[in-house]
């Protein structure tokens, strides 16, 4: 495998819901790869930025559905591989963190028992070795004392802690690929930017593909190269996170513009005029 | 067809014009989820199709439930013009079987008239008003629970004389701490909502709050308890029967057939294993209906 | 005149061994008409002040003057004509099984008013709705219009005073402006006087003329909106803050 072929691949890719009503779409035919670059996917509720990010491993339930002329992690296909093969690809390769850690830690298991548990799932290791390698990890992303962290329950440790021992969890089995969904919107400011920037760091310095999934649009052209903005199942707009300031769709304007910004302050706030042809509009593809 | 359509469309908006409209589409959306689901709505029907007998019990009888004929007893189902034969005192057992729905709905109306509603009352009162309310109506609630169900009510029946009525009580003064378990959970959880507080916050008073924003979030999944529970009603008022404390023996309870047929059992299968089978027939209409209901009535959002 | 004057607020939650105090000793004023604003970190306080003044939390000592009533530890039906509350989660604040006709009528009834019929089409027209809107559940309404609902809710009585307790977290930054600018004119149109929680400076800065800032229940300090935008925060905490939000917005 070359290095320089994507991790991840998706060509036309399509979720849909059915339902009473009639079929809904949360994602309507978008293309993107990613290589080990960071890649930001910015959008409102509703827009299918999340869907996304669980369509690639597989994660959605019926009554709904998957379709994509190709979806590829490192070359393998997803679509056609057995549950037992994505259960390996899931937090082996790919890794995942979830918005709000109180709900993504095991309530009754100690962080240590999680984070040993969690790589052992994926590689032959002795539990001394898991530890070891458990308690580095936690070094890495910057918590004091991992000895004693290890042994106390998700609801003895902060927010921003929480947030920290997920992407400890995530980052054990040496992933090719994070999928980050809203990870610090559950926290407070001061320690968004903290736990943003060891995310940042370890994703740099092993070289990993970041997808990173938000609706702060700031937040992700501080943290990510390459920007592909959704709305309504597609990408309306893409570029380089450090040409944001050039973007062009109306959309994304709005979404700069919406924010209160306590430097500039406005009278009123710009607000967005959602124009039907947007829905319209084909994909962009955010292929490189 | 096109004044149909016009209708579910009337039904299925999502800009309803009238607090009617807005009250008829929900239920219809209701509907609609009970009717997707096969086996509550094979519940539903065996329920009305019960409802209808027992209310037509007399033109579909085909002899008078209470006439004895000891020359034809315990006949074998279809001799002698007996659908489902005939019992020890020579009794047709199908006309017994369709007086008897009527007593076994009887008792099932007056039980979900009196348990759910004082479990209701007792739970979300202990439930809001917190302290030694709490505590004290609690209490009360866990003696009852302590003793085993069948035993208490057959200690109220002795207490009270046997017959319907008294059955029906005992039966309903061993069902609601349950209830009163369900609702005072539900009120603890609901109590803290922001949507109480709010309310709160326009000067509503403990009544009001709990009467009209904390029962219409109880009542779904007492609703669904008293459906799943109807087939332990019918069983427990079937047991009195049994042992001769329900419906006295004229009568034609089902319970008391099945406890008339024992002595039979060997060489006259029927006039046991008939009744058993619409006792049977009825709890598990009532478990299917009470599982769809569920679905329904579930309070958290049904668009995802 | 002051809205609110608030001297010595202390606010606990349990009893002996368990008592933890959520504020300590927070003392300051709102005029009439003005916008306050309290920013801090989850756990700082902030909103358990809100809640104090709300009347939803019974265990608080000191002394609380709002809209002219000194208050005890029950609040009259009068005080809630001139004081109301928003929720942070439009998700959690509106009863699920209630319209939002229902929702308005029974709150403009609780406070005696008469033509509900009329005055409901002019409050969904108030909060941008409008009549279409009126006999729709919660789960048909996006988190955007629900606040625009507990808006409504809140202001159905006309009271003079809105508490605001983050009012716009759990909502999209581009439906975020629509219910600041939202807040922003229904201020002006009915003279109304704002307190306004948020951990979100942006927010805050956006709509109010002063700010304190909490840290662990207590008052840090109180800054002029034009000071905290020249970045002029005296204490250390604050600039922290400050240089944190900074960052994570540009």
């Amino acid at each position: 495998m070359t290095n320089d072929a994507p991790l991840l691949n998706v060509e036309n890719l399509w979720v849909r819901f059915s339902s009473r009503t009639g079929v809904s779409e949360a994602v309507r035919g978008i293309s993107f790869t990613l290589g080990r670059e960071r890649l930001g996917i910015v959008g409102e509720s509703g827009s299918g930025k999340s869907m996304t990010g669980r369509a690639v491993l597989r994660l959605i339930r019926p009554p709904g559905m998957i379709e994509a002329d190709r979806l590829e992690i490192h070359g393998e296909d997803v679509l056609g591989a057995s549950e037992k093969r994505m259960r390996r690809l899931r937090g082996g390769r790919v890794s995942m963190i979830m918005q709000d850690p109180k709900f993504s830690l095991n309530p009754v298991m100690t962080v240590g028992q999680q984070l040993v548990e969690a790589l052992r799932a994926h590689e032959r290791v002795s539990k001394r070795d898991a530890r070891k390698r458990a308690l580095a990890t936690l070094d890495e992303v910057a918590i004091r004392d991992p000895e004693r962290v290890l042994n106390l329950y998700p609801h003895e440790v902060s927010g921003g802690m929480g947030q920290r021992i997920m992407i400890a969890m995530m980052l054990l089995p040496n992933p090719e690929i994070l999928i980050a969904d809203e990870p610090t919107s559950a926290l407070d400011v001061s320690v968004q930017l903290q736990v943003l920037d060891i995310m940042d760091k370890l994703v740099r310095d092993r070289g990993m593909g970041l997808m990173f999934i938000s609706h702060d649009l700031n937040l992700v052209a501080k943290f990510c190269d390459r920007i592909a903005i959704m709305y309504a199942g597609r990408i309306v707009e893409t570029c380089k996170a450090s040409e944001l300031r050039n973007a062009r769709h109306p959309y994304t304007l709005g979404l700069l513009n919406s924010v209160p910004d306590l430097e500039h302050p406005r009278e009123r706030l710009e607000v967005l005029k959602r124009d039907p042809a947007w829905r319209e509009a084909p994909s962009v593809s955010a292929r490189q | 067809m096109t004044a149909d359509t016009g209708m579910r469309a009337w039904l299925l908006t999502e800009e309803p014009t009238s607090r009617r409209h807005a009250r008829l589409a929900a239920w219809y959306k209701g509907w609609l989820t009970l009717r997707s689901n096969t086996l509550a709505m094979l519940g539903l029907i065996v329920l009305a199709f019960l409802i209808l007998v027992a209310i037509f019990a007399p033109l579909l009888a085909t002899h008078d439930p209470f006439a004895q004929d000891l020359g034809q007893r315990l006949l074998a189902p279809g001799e002698g013009g007996h659908l489902f034969g005939t019992d020890n005192l020579g009794r047709d057992i199908y006309s017994r079987l369709l007086y008897g729905a009527r007593i076994s709905l009887y008792i099932v109306l007056l039980v979900v008239m009196v348990a759910p509603v004082v479990g209701l009352i007792v739970g979300t009162v202990a439930g809001y008003a917190g302290g030694w309310i709490d505590i004290v109506l609690m209490r009360v609630t866990d003696i009852f629970l302590a003793f085993p169900r069948l035993i208490l009510a057959l200690a109220f029946v002795a207490a009270l004389g046997a017959g319907i009525e008294n059955a029906v009580l005992a039966i309903s003064l061993t069902a609601w701490p349950p209830y009163a378990r369900i609702a005072r959970a539900e009120t603890l959880t609901i109590r803290h909502a922001d949507y109480i507080h709010a309310i709160r916050l326009q000067g509503a008073g403990p009544l009001r709050v709990v009467t009209r924003h904390i029962w219409p979030l109880c009542i779904s999944s007492l609703v669904i308890r008293v459906t799943l529970d109807m087939a332990g009603i019918i069983l427990t008022a079937a047991a009195l029967g049994f042992l001769g404390l329900g419906a006295q023996p004229p009568s034609p309870e089902w319970g008391a057939m099945i406890s008339d047929g024992r002595q039979y059992i060997l060489d006259s299968w029927w006039v046991a294993t008939i009744p058993g089978i619409a006792i049977f027939t009825i709890s598990l209409a009532f478990n299917l209906l009470g599982d769809g209901l569920r679905d329904v009535l579930d309070p958290k959002d049904d668009n995802s | 005149m002051n809205a609110i004057d608030i001297s010595n607020l202390d606010v606990w939650f349990g009893s002996g061994a368990d008592r933890a105090d959520a504020v300590r000793d927070v003392s300051f004023k709102v005029a009439d008409g003005e916008s306050f604003g309290l920013v801090g970190e989850s756990g700082s306080g902030k909103s358990t002040i809100l809640r104090a003044i709300a009347g939803l939390v019974p265990t608080w000592s000191g002394e609380m003057t709002v809209a002219g009533e000194t208050l005890g530890v029950r609040r009259s039906k009068a005080f809630y004509r001139k004081v109301q509350m928003v929720f942070q989660d439009p998700y959690a604040s509106l009863h699920p099984r209630q319209s939002v006709d229902r929702v308005l009528s029974e709150t403009m009834g609780l406070h005696g008013v008469t033509d509900i019929d009329k005055r409901i089409g002019r409050l969904l027209d108030d909060v941008g709705l409008g009549p279409g809107f009126r006999f729709r559940y919660p789960h048909q309404l996006s988190g955007g219009q629900r606040q625009r609902v507990a808006i409504a809710r809140g202001l159905a009585c006309e009271p003079s005073i809105l508490l605001l307790d983050e009012p716009t977290s759990a909502l999209d930054v581009s439906v975020q402006g629509e219910i600041l600018n939202l807040l922003t004119d229904l201020r002006q149109e009915h003279k109304l006087t704002y307190v306004m929680v948020s951990h979100d400076l942006g927010v805050v800065g956006h709509l109010c003329e002063r700010i304190g800032v909490m840290k662990e229940g207590r008052f840090v300090e109180v800054l002029a909106v034009d000071e905290m935008r020249r970045l002029e925060a005296r204490e250390p905490y604050t600039r922290h803050l400050l240089e944190s939000s900074i960052n994570s917005i540009r």
